[in-house]
């Protein structure tokens, strides 16, 4: 019987990690920041159709970067553990923190023990009864899970473009001037996004129900005005 | 329980329903089985949909009864499926405000899943398959039987459909009423039907028969003055689901008495 050459596990992790993160390069980025009366997450996509931002839950929204088969599997995975939990128990009890949870758990077995990891990075935003009470889980391909605070920056060139808002985003600005910042921090100094390149979704605060509203090309470019 | 992470084989797709029975909750599994007749449990009674020009009104009463004992005054019986669709249910109580909660959640689910909502006759028959699931509690005295009412986007009408317990669907063409007094309440109905009725008339037919049903079923609650509640009625039309205030079906009720009054001194005098 052959016996596989001897690879050292920092090798191997790093082989994966490496792979993952190309593929996550690849894609477009995405951002999502607080703003005066909820959360609102701008991502670069040109397809109408083919989303990267959606609900999941009444005050849950999803957002992912890279393979988009990888993060809409992920994404149904949450839609059905969130409405059977709320139909188990109440609307009440379907929260962020255990489902982000979860998605540390599979994307972390995943990238240890499978062949080939998750080449995808994924948010999960929930939006609280005042700003304090908000969170931003981000989650890597690698299933580390970090609690953000006010913005989240996700997919291929990260720190530019975290590093452009973080001069910019004031938690109490409105949600027009927010995604100017957003789009401005997404796009850099050379290019310049319109609305058709754009996929805008917000969480609203204060809604009775669903707080998760998308806006379409024409409500994106009128945000931006 | 928990909630697996589907393979391809095993995936239950976007019905909420099957995912609900891949997880081990079958909401619809009976465990005993038994004469149903000796089983009291809290009945709702008379539910109604009527169309018209922009769309369809409907309405219930607020009454559960178990025999002859009124067990609830201010059920709803009447709600709103999603953005552009409401169910109405008569029958026993507790299996229908399950059934309506997962007709509900199945909706949102698919919408979610999917990214768009069912076609009106999409949730029509999603609901006639949750009537048939519940066979096995009909046959034991636990019969639902729904209406189902909404616009559809697509046809730019209202449309309504009633049921029978096989999950039977059938789509009517101005008015269905079902329930305890659903004959008197579809009476009423029959006679003041026109086509073309705007909101303001199909609204006060519609409390009328809710009046009407009332007056001769004792299982059909009326306008409880005294505690300030009020049938649930509601319009759907392109702009969604609303329901009507109680400050404004207080005066359509206190016209329709003052109306009934001013009839009866008429013959009298």
């Amino acid at each position: 019987m052959n016996q596989p050459f001897y690879v050292a596990p920092e090798q191997l992790m790093k082989d994966r990690a490496d792979y993952a993160r190309k593929g996550i390069a690849r894609g477009r980025a995405l951002v999502a920041v607080q703003y005066n009366d909820g959360i609102v997450v701008v991502a670069e996509n040109t397809s109408n159709t083919l989303r990267k931002v959606s609900e999941i839950y009444d005050r849950i929204g999803f957002a992912g970067v890279g393979k988009y088969n990888e993060f809409d599997q992920l994404r149904r995975f949450g839609v059905r553990n969130a409405d059977v939990r709320g139909y188990q128990y109440s609307r009440d009890d379907v929260e962020a923190r255990s489902l982000a949870n979860e998605y540390a758990q599979i994307l972390g077995q995943t990238f240890t023990h499978d062949v080939k990891p998750y080449e995808v990075e994924i948010l999960l935003a929930e939006v609280g009864v005042d700003q304090a009470s908000d969170q931003l889980f981000h989650i890597m391909y690698d299933g580390t899970l970090m609690d953000e605070r006010g913005l989240s920056v996700l997919g291929g060139d990260a720190e530019s473009i975290s590093e452009r808002l973080r001069n910019s985003w004031k938690p109490d600005d409105d949600l027009g001037t927010a995604v100017k910042k957003c789009v401005s921090a997404l796009s850099g100094p050379d290019r310049v996004l319109h609305a058709g390149d754009l996929e805008v979704a917000v969480l609203r605060r204060g809604e009775d129900r669903r707080c998760f509203q998308r806006f379409d090309d024409a409500e994106v470019a009128k945000l931006q005005e | 329980m928990v909630v697996p992470f589907f393979d391809l084989e095993n995936d239950p797709g976007s019905n909420f329903t099957s995912l609900l029975r891949k997880v081990g909750l079958d909401p619809f599994s009976y465990a005993h089985s038994g004469d149903g007749q000796s089983l009291q449990a809290p009945h709702g009674t008379t539910v109604l949909a009527v169309r018209y020009n922009d769309g369809v009104v409907m309405a219930g009463d607020r009454r559960a009864t178990m025999g002859s004992r009124i067990a609830n005054r201010e059920m709803e019986k009447v709600v709103a499926a999603d953005r552009h669709s409401g169910v109405a249910i008569s029958g026993t109580a507790g299996v229908a405000m399950d059934m309506i909660r997962i007709f509900q959640l199945q909706l949102e689910h698919f919408e979610k899943l999917d990214g768009r909502p069912i076609s009106l006759e999409g949730k029509a028959n999603q609901l006639s398959q949750l009537v048939r699931a519940n066979l096995s509690g009909a046959m034991q005295g636990l019969a639902v039987v729904p209406i189902f009412a909404g616009y559809d986007l697509l046809r730019s009408t209202g449309r309504l459909w009633d049921f029978d317990v096989t999950g039977g669907r059938y789509e009517e063409r101005e008015f269905v009423a079902t329930g305890s007094g659903g004959g008197p309440a579809s009476t009423v109905l029959k006679v003041g039907f026109r086509p073309g009725m705007n909101a303001d008339e199909a609204i006060n037919l519609a409390c009328r028969a809710l009046w009407e049903a009332a007056d001769v079923d004792s299982a059909t609650g009326g306008p409880d003055v005294l505690r300030s509640i009020y049938p649930v009625v509601a319009t759907i039309t392109v702009d969604g689901w609303e329901r009507c205030e109680d400050n404004d079906l207080a005066t359509r009720f206190e016209s329709l008495v003052q109306q009934q009054r001013s009839q009866r001194e008429g013959t009298t005098s």
